[in-house]
């Protein structure tokens, strides 16, 4: 296969970035996309240009590293996938890819494709456990049966892995699907009940101070989720929400 | 160097953590406010430990070279952990844990720590739960388990095939408590690149901010390391491209020792390479093989009609079907050990009944599953059984509920339906047992620095059991390490603060640049990968699951020869004070180039056949695997002297006075 | 106000309770406004009772101007924050992907909606203020039904308001249901809230057009 890439380039943070078209011959249909783009810097530096930066890691999908916006689509035109993920086979010889960062204010670019999610983190550090020690001391793991079919939910909700697709991908660069998704899985289950309260208010006020933008339900979040995770976590997160400014 | 003490307390097995913990020195919570500790790493081990050291009142940094702590390859662990909680009833106990892990690891570990990680493994459970790890649970609102290779009892516990994403989720969200309290101090996208001694302590290492470049100091009374294992050794692995022996390394040129490097893990199932551009290897749990049965064609020229594509596997009779791991080990079945079934798949394939393209490939088969299960599902619904169309649909429903993830990152890869066709498998690099040595304490030969999780060789021998990595990191970093650490830093309640203007500081960041600046000006013909790939192949071929004299000492002069062309031939674009991935690859393949040769050698000296690494010299008759306790029951520490041709053997001589040595047998 | 006001989801909320109290509202204008289909004395009673209690015209009609000054205004701010939220656009967005013109267009249906209720504000709202309220004309219980039909002789106006009916049609497909969600409602009577704003978000518009054309072909 034989393809046109046009891919953000941005020498830093304070660089003022651009698109840069470069064409790349011999891609098989096998390749995963990140290989392609292996592929692409081998051949940039072989022509001594500075290779595509762009971040990636576990390439099986789950570490949430890897972030390119393609062809219009966070991790590309494939469902339930993330880019590392994404094969060839899903692009036709001769096609033109687009492939740019993650685009959030909070999600500052660092270099071409690699963007800062840290906000992610400073919003997990404002709630985002059970205030439990790690003594080993704790009751026994059967002590309170929970409901298959919570546990199931609570466990689908957890499966985020933050790789930010639904704010690159919310027209609003809304982080509600990313919270939800921490909030309900804790409040689907006892453990997390004590601290609800708290936890909601302080994850969503720290969203909030990182600039993320507002929910309006469109549901494009859902759909480009690699992992699927659901509205119906952003409608629980709403809930919770207003029960926890209803109690104070 | 001191002589080689694992400090394994008195008493008897089922008692020495406990006196231990009764008799080691602990530290005031007033005093822990006055001592820093240094973790690198936030996987499993690294998390976990950095979470509970900030919340025992040490004042933790912790050290990560990914975006954030979330993502540490601990994230990639699918299929469960070990726990002899017992709660199936079916007869399990620590003892049974502890027996399992010593005689799946091929008995090459130590009693003591491997007895105190199946005492503690409880605890975890419960912990994790605690947090509010969503583990599976059945229609009792209890715990559920599911059995893994090499053992007979179920003890198992899973979250679908993303427990090692949930685990370490829950230390992560420990660690976020601990951010949050300013406990820990994260620096995210930074890499160690060196360790530094004052008075022949650990007291700080020097870490390139992966972001800027910038080369920085940082001071503490004790450094951890849980940086992982060095499979990507091998270039192509299961390991996240980042996943890197550089901390470890350094360590062990400081005066660490490095146990048993050539224990390398070979995972029995993983997705076949595809082609050249192949970057990493995915791995299909371990857990499938509970439902999946695994076979390759009885006869050579139905592999071959396979092969080129014009036989499908699903037309092939049962009985043209050799289902060898059935065969060879009826007992254990498809559940023998990893590396019992790695070097079985890998016998198949050499005998050419490989069933891919390459030829290197089994096939892994749900089709009997999919209709026990639908039979049982069409039987609970009271619906006919015998309905062929309707016991498959409902079987496949059952296997999707618990593979489905994984089946659907099967697809996605190979493109092909594993509802309708049989898997393709073939063995992958996973996992690496050896590691830092380590005491008892998991306090390395360099006193203050501690090294945990896969980083250290301690508790799996020569083959480690599915669910015990899992088990074996938050062990360490839960329940082990925050109290051994006291013992340690009990002496240093009245250091103070470390400074880090001091000359062991300053030759320690000299070396580190001078390193980079010399890769930096070589201005070479080819790129790290191309070294990377090449040492990968040395290493496979001539140190992978088979090996003998010959092929391992040709390994170490060519891992010699191509660690000197790198140095004179890699070409790194870009600069050293910006984001430069290829430099920082650059200086990780530095590393591995010095620690193949050390692999290489470890193996040679090992000469006998023990977990997954097949020795031909030493084979029995009928060309099973053979063992030798007379010459090789030790831990094989070795201590650097200046290059790894030159390292120095030490031996920790293993004593089994609760298990009996025996010859390992799933027959 | 301010420290209501002062979450995204607040925000969200009050987006979602003023667009239902504003779905309220469209129901019993249209309840009313049908009866002009069926009986002119019906309806001149009722348009009477509402133009003439104090209730309706000074507590009711302020809440409801102010609902949709709120409505408006939050909706432009809110739609100003998300486009901050985005900085540096994108070269390719492919909205269409993943998610319905309607939702991702909110603003445009309800600028056009806005437009369409300076009109009807012209028509209907302006000149019975001035009727009651500056010229103080004297009260004609029987004026309403000739007022509508008037009004709908314009084959101009029918036109306008039939496109407007239409991206009205188009907010509240959207706006229904995303007002539920909102407000953290998804549950095992989701699928039924989303076939009810259908109902709705299709039938009070067309109700409100076949008004207008019924008025325009009957007189």
């Amino acid at each position: 296969m034989k393809l046109t890439l046009k891919i953000w380039r941005q020498e830093n943070a304070n660089a003022k970035g651009s698109m840069q078209t470069y064409t790349l011959d011999g891609v098989s249909p096998d390749m995963s996309f990140l290989e392609m783009m292996d592929v692409l810097n081998e051949q940039l530096m072989e022509q001594e240009i500075d290779p595509v930066a762009f971040d990636h890691d576990c390439r099986e999908g789950i570490c949430g590293s890897c972030s390119m916006f393609i062809n219009g689509e966070a991790h590309g035109p494939d469902r339930l996938v993330t880019t590392c993920q994404l094969h060839m086979r899903k692009f036709k010889d001769g096609d033109t890819i687009h492939i740019e960062p993650f685009r959030a204010q909070p999600f500052p670019v660092i270099k071409d494709l690699v963007v800062d999610r840290t906000a992610f983190d400073r919003i997990q550090h404002a709630g985002g456990f059970v205030s439990v020690n790690t003594s080993g001391n704790t009751q026994d793991a059967n002590a309170i049966p929970i409901e298959k079919a919570d546990a199931d939910k609570a466990f689908d909700a957890a499966a985020c892995i933050g790789c930010g697709a639904c704010v690159a991908t919310c027209k609003n660069a809304s982080a509600m699907l990313f919270v939800s998704a921490k909030v309900s899985q804790y409040a689907l289950l006892p453990q997390g009940q004590v601290e609800a309260t708290d936890r909601v208010l302080n994850m969503v006020k720290q969203m909030d101070e990182e600039g993320f933008g507002n929910c309006t339900n469109t549901g494009a979040c859902e759909v480009e989720c690699p992992k699927g995770i659901s509205l119906e976590n952003i409608a629980r997160m709403n809930r919770e929400f207003l029960s926890a400014n209803i109690k104070g | 160097m001191a002589k080689l003490d694992a400090n394994i307390p008195e008493g008897p097995i089922a008692e020495k953590w406990t006196n231990h913990k009764n008799n080691i020195r602990l530290v005031s919570p007033a005093n822990k406010r006055q001592i820093d500790v240094i973790v690198v790493g936030t996987g499993l081990a690294g998390g976990s430990a950095a979470a509970t050291l900030a919340e025992l009142g040490y004042n933790v940094k912790a050290f990560c070279f990914q975006d954030s702590p979330r993502r540490a390859h601990s994230i990639a662990a699918q299929g469960g952990i070990n726990a002899a909680k017992n709660y199936q009833g079916d007869g399990d106990s620590t003892y049974r844990l502890f027996y399992d892990t010593v005689k799946g690891g091929d008995y090459r570990s130590r009693e003591a720590n491997v007895y105190r990680l199946a005492e503690v493994s409880t605890n975890i459970i419960d912990q994790c739960v605690a947090q509010g790890v969503p583990f599976a649970r059945d229609y009792g609102g209890l715990l559920d388990n599911r059995s893994f290779g090499g053992v007979l009892v179920s003890r198992t516990f899973y979250a679908k095939g993303q427990t090692g994403q949930q685990l370490l989720l829950g230390a992560y969200s420990a660690m976020n408590r601990q951010i949050g309290r300013g406990k820990i101090k994260m620096y995210n996208r930074h890499e160690m690149l060196d360790l530094v001694k004052v008075d022949g302590k650990a007291r700080g290492i020097i870490t390139r901010n992966l972001i800027t470049g910038e080369i920085e100091r940082h001071a503490a009374h004790a450094v951890v390391i849980a940086s992982g294992g060095y499979g990507n050794l091998f270039y192509l692995s299961t390991n996240a491209m980042g996943s890197n022996v550089s901390a470890s390394w350094k360590i062990h040129k400081k005066g660490a020792y490095f146990a048993n490097p050539c224990f390398t893990q070979i995972h029995p199932t993983c997705i076949p390479v595809s082609g050249d551009h192949q970057s990493k290897l995915t791995l299909m749990s371990e857990s499938l093989r509970n439902d999946g049965r695994i076979w390759v064609p009885k006869k050579k020229e139905d592999a071959q009609a396979i092969r080129d594509g014009k036989l499908k596997p699903t037309e092939l009779a049962e009985d043209d079907r050799d289902y060898y791991l059935e065969r060879r080990y009826p007992a254990f079945g498809n559940l023998v050990p990893r590396d019992v079934a790695s070097r079985a798949s890998k016998e198949r394939c050499d005998e050419g009944y490989g069933v891919n393209k390459t030829g290197e490939a089994v096939y892994l088969d749900f089709a009997d599953a999919v209709v026990r299960y639908g039979k049982e599902k069409a039987h609970v619904k009271g619906l006919d059984e015998n309905d062929q169309v309707l016991v498959e649909k409902l079987g496949k429903e059952v296997i999707k509920a618990k593979y489905g993830n994984l089946f659907q990152m099967y697809e996605k890869i190979v493109d092909q339906n594993p509802y309708e066709t049989p898997m393709m498998i073939y063995p992958a690099v996973h996992y690496t047992m050896g590691g830092v040595w380590v005491d008892y304490n998991l306090m390395t030969t360099v006193p203050g620095c501690f090294a945990i999780g896969e980083a250290n060789f301690s508790d799996h021998g020569a083959n480690r059991l599915g669910a015990s990595a899992l088990m074996q990191g938050l062990a360490d970093g839960y329940f082990v390490l925050p109290y051994t650490i006291g013992d340690y830093l009990a002496d240093d309640i009245r250091t103070g603060p470390i400074a880090t203007d001091t000359p062991e500081f300053d030759e320690a960041e000299q070396s580190v640049r001078a390193q980079i600046e010399a890769l930096m000006n070589n201005k070479g013909s080819k790129t790290v990968d191309y070294f990377h790939r090449k040492l990968g192949k040395i290493i496979w071929n001539k140190c992978g699951m088979s090996r003998n004299e010959k092929g391992l000492n040709e390994a170490m002069e060519e891992v010699e020869a191509l660690r000197e062309e790198f140095y004179k031939d890699v070409f790194i674009p870009g600069t050293s004070e910006s984001f430069n991935e290829p430099l920082a690859k650059a200086l990780r393949v530095a590393d591995f180039l010095e620690l193949g040769e050390l692999f290489a050698k470890d193996a040679l000296v090992r000469n006998e056949s023990c977990g997954g690494h097949f020795r031909e010299e030493s084979q029995s008759k009928e060309g099973e695997a053979l063992r030798d306790d007379a010459n090789f029951t030790f831990v094989s520490a070795w201590e650097y002297k200046g290059t790894p041709s030159e390292a120095k053997l030490h031996k920790e001589m293993l004593n089994y006075e609760n298990i009996e040595l025996k010859t390992r047998s799933y027959k | 106000m301010s420290v209501a006001l002062s979450s995204t989801i607040l925000r969200k909320v009050a987006m979602a309770l003023s667009g239902l109290f504003l779905m309220v509202f469209l129901l019993q204008h249209f309840v009313i406004n049908i009866t002009s289909v069926f009986s002119e004395t019906t309806f001149n009673q009722i348009s009477h009772f509402m133009g003439t209690n104090p209730l309706v015209q000074f507590l009711l009609q302020p809440i409801l101007i102010g609902g949709v000054i709120f409505h408006f205004v939050m909706g432009f701010v809110l739609d100003w924050q998300n486009k901050r939220a985005r900085g540096t656009k994108y070269a390719m967005y492919k909205g269409n992907a993943n998610a319905s013109w309607v939702s991702r267009n909110m603003l445009v249906s309800g600028a056009t909606i806005l437009a369409f209720l300076g009109l009807h504000f012209y028509d209907f709202w302006v000149p019975e203020i001035n009727y009651k309220y500056i010229e103080v004309l004297p009260e004609d219980p029987n004026r309403y039904y000739e007022e509508l039909v008037h009004k709908f002789d314009d084959l101009i106006r029918v036109i306008l308001y039939v496109v407007s009916f239409f991206f009205l049609s188009l907010h509240l497909s959207h706006g229904f249901s995303s007002a539920f969600q909102s407000m953290g409602f998804n549950n095992k009577y989701t699928s039924f809230v989303k076939t009810l704003g259908k109902i709705y978000a299709i039938g009070v518009p067309a109700g409100f057009a076949f008004i207008a054309f019924f008025h325009f072909l009957n007189h």
